[in-house]
């Protein structure tokens, strides 16, 4: 019986690893099939404001309908639906927020804790003055709304939910994006790991909700001081750039986003 | 059944587990960053003090300007034009309003505020980050009023240094050969003043010939030649206590001397019947070793930040070249092997670079390669520069600059250049008088 149990739990974790290497490559397949990357190109152009792009996009799409319910039945056309106006909350709100918070002087004599700081969100706690508190009430309270409007829009896409990655263009438009807003620190060390990688939550309009330094225990390494820095020059450019350059659908695609920024290259060269 | 559940939930988790879309971001911009120095804040009897005692309309607003010039000059910062703040000095020092900041398309903010307390000179300063809206920096600092120029200086390093993540270089001093006269009859005169060319003071009073003055790493030492006898001989200058001594009494020339890393030696060249070689001496005892025995002419010694390593230049490959040896004059190699002569090489502070005087069919370059020999890289080129000098950490040289006379020997002039490892910011220094030979010292404050 035993013996049983046993070859039944190894075959079934052998085929759990199969799936699980084989199966997502499988599945990228029809995503990267040519009418869905044709799509993407008049997104783009639609983006640098040539004319004619929604047009383009208009007759390219029907062809492609039309090209796919002749080449295959098993791959339907996408549900594409607009996200609604009024699922994005309002930035005014926001602002009315933070300007109620009180002004309290702050003790200068305290001095720099960046000796303590652990990760982003650790510092906000660290500085525990009245304006800092501030932000992190603003943060909760945008977080918790913005959470409430995306779990309707989350219900809304449910048919046009799909795994793959970006594709070449989208991912593309994104980091041309970026590199304009990242300013990278010049003082950074030639011959040391320059990578920060960051974890976004984005809303379906590209606007930030949570950034996330993954490996942000390193900011307390001795030795390690420029990586604080170039993981703030990484914040500042994901917050300079927002609303990031998304695709305007497959919203559960990429509303998690992973940014590796690595300066090795702009450095050495 | 439920087995067959269980199999096709286990295929879709992995699936998941897949989803997270990773974007590499390779590329930024190296353009400065733009910064807002809020005028430091003042209440009304802290400034009629200040005006009594310094002569100064705004003492805040001086400082601000010492900040902006600083960070501007590096060529990293581009600060905003005052006029454009929306916010008063007083409110944005105690809690900015962040979205009129940014929306000057500021990214990081200065503010601070000055007091006159018991005869002296208190500065407090914050540094924000307008995008994360939050607060990266405080300090304090107390000091005599006449100090206020440095305090612009340190402020401005400790904002350099939180926002590139290396020390800055503002508050240092630059010792140089002030020139004055036709060139067939130079007066020459050491000088000090601050990198950003105030508070100009002469050390010598021009009677003798003076050479290649160098800062030492540790503490405000000096060593510099001078023409003792028609000989040039190495001296040492306490420029705290004005104190000056020749160091040692040679029977041939010394020259180009340099400081050890640590401060306790002199390392130099001797010439002794047409040879000249490498020499240590220790400070506190007084013993001199020869470390670089060979027929040819090496000179211009400069040690590692380790002082594990010398690099120096030699002529024993025929023509003059950068070599590097360890400390103690063993495995000698050498590490230029471009088109040209090299000479003046400077080891960097930061260890990773050593910079050099390149003469090329009849141009001079000043360029930086690495310890090894690779990666030459020739920063500018001119009619005739040499001697370039890092900054403390490491990102600027500064070097003199030439010009060429007419055909009536007029027209000529010397000045002080600097240049940041880019090759992108070179500026002039201005000076009271010509200049050349400079020498940068280490941070006054650390």
């Amino acid at each position: 019986m035993n013996r049983n149990i046993i070859i039944s739990f190894g075959f079934h974790t052998l085929l759990v690893i199969i799936t699980a290497m084989s199966l997502p490559f499988l599945a990228k397949k029809p995503i990267d099939l040519p009418p869905i990357v044709s799509v993407e190109l008049i997104q783009i152009t639609d983006k640098t404001n040539i004319p004619f792009a929604p047009k383009a996009k208009k007759i390219i799409e029907k062809v492609k309908e039309k090209e796919k319910k002749l080449v295959s039945e098993q791959a339907p056309p996408k549900a594409v639906k607009k996200i609604k106006p009024d699922a994005i909350p309002l930035p005014d709100e926001k602002i009315e927020k933070v300007k109620k918070i009180k002004d309290k002087k702050q003790n200068p004599e305290k001095v720099d804790t960046e000796v303590k700081q652990v990760s982003e969100f650790e510092k906000k706690e660290l500085f525990d003055t009245n304006s800092i508190a501030a932000l992190i009430d603003k943060s909760k309270v945008e977080s918790a709304e913005t959470n409430k409007k995306l779990d309707k829009i989350t219900q809304d896409q449910d048919k046009s939910i799909d795994f793959g990655g970006l594709s070449l263009s989208e991912e593309d438009a994104l980091k041309a994006q970026i590199f304009g807003c990242w300013s990278i620190p010049l003082g950074l060390p030639y011959n040391e790991n320059l990578l920060v990688r960051i974890k976004l939550q984005l809303k379906p309009d590209g606007s930030i909700i949570r950034t996330e330094i993954i490996d942000h225990a390193r900011m307390n390494k001795p030795g390690q001081r420029f990586y604080k820095v170039l993981a703030e020059s990484a914040l500042r450019a994901i917050k300079l750039c927002q609303p990031l350059r998304v695709p305007s659908k497959g919203y559960e695609r990429w509303k998690e986003l992973q940014l590796n920024f690595d300066a090795r290259d702009m450095l050495e060269g | 059944m439920i087995l067959r559940y269980l199999i096709i939930l286990l295929i879709l988790l992995p699936i998941k587990a897949f989803a997270v879309i990773e974007v590499d971001i390779t590329r930024g911009n190296l353009n400065p960053l733009p910064v807002a120095i809020s005028p430091l804040d003042i209440d009304k009897n802290s400034k009629d003090n200040f005006k009594r005692i310094l002569k100064k309309e705004n003492i805040g607003v001086e400082i601000s300007i010492i900040v902006e010039n600083n960070l501007k000059q590096s060529g990293l910062f581009d600060p905003l034009n005052k006029d454009a703040f929306l916010q008063k000095p007083d409110i944005a020092n105690l809690k900015p309003r962040f979205e009129d900041w940014n929306l000057i398309k500021a990214q990081a903010l200065v503010t601070g505020k000055v007091t006159f307390i018991d005869e002296k000179l208190r500065v407090e300063f914050r540094l924000w980050d307008v995008l994360a809206g939050k607060e990266m920096m405080a300090l304090a600092f107390t000091t005599v009023p006449s100090n206020w120029r440095r305090v612009g200086h340190i402020i401005a390093d400790k904002v350099y240094e939180r926002l590139t993540g290396e020390k800055g270089y503002f508050d240092t001093r630059i010792i140089y050969i002030s020139e004055k006269g036709p060139k067939t009859n130079r007066i020459k005169k050491l000088a000090i003043m601050d990198q950003d060319g105030f508070n100009n003071k002469f050390l010598t009073l021009g009677n003798e010939l003076v050479l290649t003055p160098r800062f030492s790493p540790t503490n405000q030492m000096v060593t510099y030649l001078s023409y003792f006898r028609n000989l040039p001989r190495v001296y040492l200058l306490d420029i705290e206590t004005g104190m000056q001594e020749v160091v040692g009494d040679f029977p041939g020339m010394t020259f180009a001397p340099r400081f050890s890393p640590d401060g306790k030696k002199i390392i130099m060249s001797f010439a002794k019947d047409g040879n000249s070689d490498i020499y240590t001496m220790d400070l506190e005892n007084r013993i001199v070793e020869r470390i670089s025995n060979h027929p040819s002419i090496d000179t211009s010694p400069s040690y590692s930040p380790d002082g594990k390593y010398i690099t120096f230049n030699s002529d024993r490959s025929g023509y003059q070249q950068i070599y590097v040896m360890s400390s103690n004059g063993k495995n000698v190699k050498r590490i230029s092997f471009g088109n040209g002569l090299y000479g003046t090489p400077v080891w960097s502070p930061r260890g990773d670079l050593i910079a050099f005087t390149k003469l090329h069919k009849g141009k001079f370059y000043i360029g930086v390669m690495r310890t090894d020999g690779t990666g030459e890289r020739l920063l500018t080129e001119n009619f005739y520069q040499e001697a370039p000098s890092w900054s403390p950490n490491g990102r600027v040289l500064i070097f003199y600059r030439e010009t060429k006379t007419n055909a009536k020997g007029e027209g000529f002039s010397a000045k002080l250049w600097s240049i940041d490892l880019t090759g992108y910011n070179e500026k002039m220094i201005e000076t009271e008088t010509d200049a050349s030979d400079p020498s940068w010292s280490s941070l006054l404050s650390n």
